[in-house]
């Protein structure tokens, strides 16, 4: 269920990285492009609970770690959105990926070529704001006043760190201009199509049965088609 | 308009914090946010502005962001419909 797949990585090398799979070499092959940052600990949840969903549908899905990412030994700080792109065109290519499900700013990184769903996409800057408004307000409760503007002057020079991840100044650049791309045949699920509350809005990581049935479903039934 | 920033602001609240729709219904002008409710915390207060900017529709500046705007459902609200009127 955990397996390895080659990653190209910026030195022209190739690294191992990770992936969750449900790999029965069916012909219905779905690729998860995670949500980032921190939004993809609170879903995380919900998106192996819509894999193992799939799974018994009779669906193989596969979600890669992001290079820098949870088990990847790639350098968080030297990574930027299109390290990351060509990265998931690499996962869709080893894993023959018939479909694609990016979750959150996982659109941002999607492989255009793929048909599949977007589930609440999200704009770069949108990530990018909230990841730093909650380093301002932590600040501040530390009697440290910092503001956005002043924070991201700093970061397009030397790198943040925000959320725990060390941005580099490419990436907080490509976050602040990036927004899902248009001309695709991928479709939007809204979380009015799942019901209930996002997750990613969470303080602390939750699962949602019924979210993860309506996602799965929603999915299962497109495939099937 | 100022009903729809009510409704919308509630629904906000209760998707941020992961409240029940009727206890969010039962919010008044007076009833206390910050301080009050355990589940908004300095994350989820994060969460909470970030997500009026994008389904209300307005920026919030850094210098917009006090212990008074969060104090109670009212401030909050006349807050939001304050920055709708002016977007």
């Amino acid at each position: 269920m955990i397996g390895t797949w080659p990653c190209p990585a910026a030195d022209k090398t190739t690294a191992q990285e990770y992936a969750v799979s449900f790999d029965s070499s069916r012909t219905k092959r779905l690729l998860i492009l995670p949500a980032l940052f921190d939004e993809a600990n609170r879903l995380r949840r919900l998106t192996v609970e819509v894999m193992r969903r799939l799974d018994g549908a009779g669906i193989d899905s596969f979600l890669p770690d992001l290079p820098g990412c949870n088990e990847s030994l790639a350098d968080f700080s030297q990574l930027t959105l299109a390290d990351w792109a060509s990265a998931m065109v690499a996962a869709a290519r080893h894993f023959r990926a018939s479909h694609v499900l990016a979750i959150r700013g996982g659109a941002l990184v999607v492989p255009q070529s793929l048909p599949g769903w977007r589930y609440a996409p999200a704009n770069g800057a949108t990530i990018l704001r909230q990841m730093l408004r909650i380093r301002m307000l932590a600040a501040r409760e530390a009697g440290r006043e910092e503001t956005q503007g002043s924070l991201i002057e700093q970061g397009l020079v030397e790198g943040l760190e925000l959320a725990g991840y060390r941005l580099s100044p490419a990436m907080i650049a490509a976050l602040q201009s990036a927004t899902p791309p248009e001309e695709t045949d991928q479709s939007i699920i809204g979380q009015d199509m799942l019901g209930g509350s996002p997750l990613w809005l969470r303080a602390e990581p939750d699962e949602d049965r019924e979210q993860a049935d309506a996602l799965a479903a929603v999915l299962a039934l497109g495939m099937a088609a | 308009m100022t009903n729809h920033t009510d409704r919308e602001l509630r629904r906000i609240l209760a998707d941020v914090l992961g409240l029940k729709p009727a206890q969010v219904a039962e919010f008044d002008a007076d009833t206390g946010l910050f301080g009050h409710l355990p589940e908004l915390d300095s994350m989820s207060v994060a969460g909470l502005l970030t997500e009026m900017e994008d389904r209300l529709g307005f920026i919030i500046d850094d210098d917009e962001i006090d212990g008074e705007l969060l104090e109670t459902y009212g401030s909050l609200l006349a807050f939001a419909q304050a920055k709708r009127a002016a977007a």
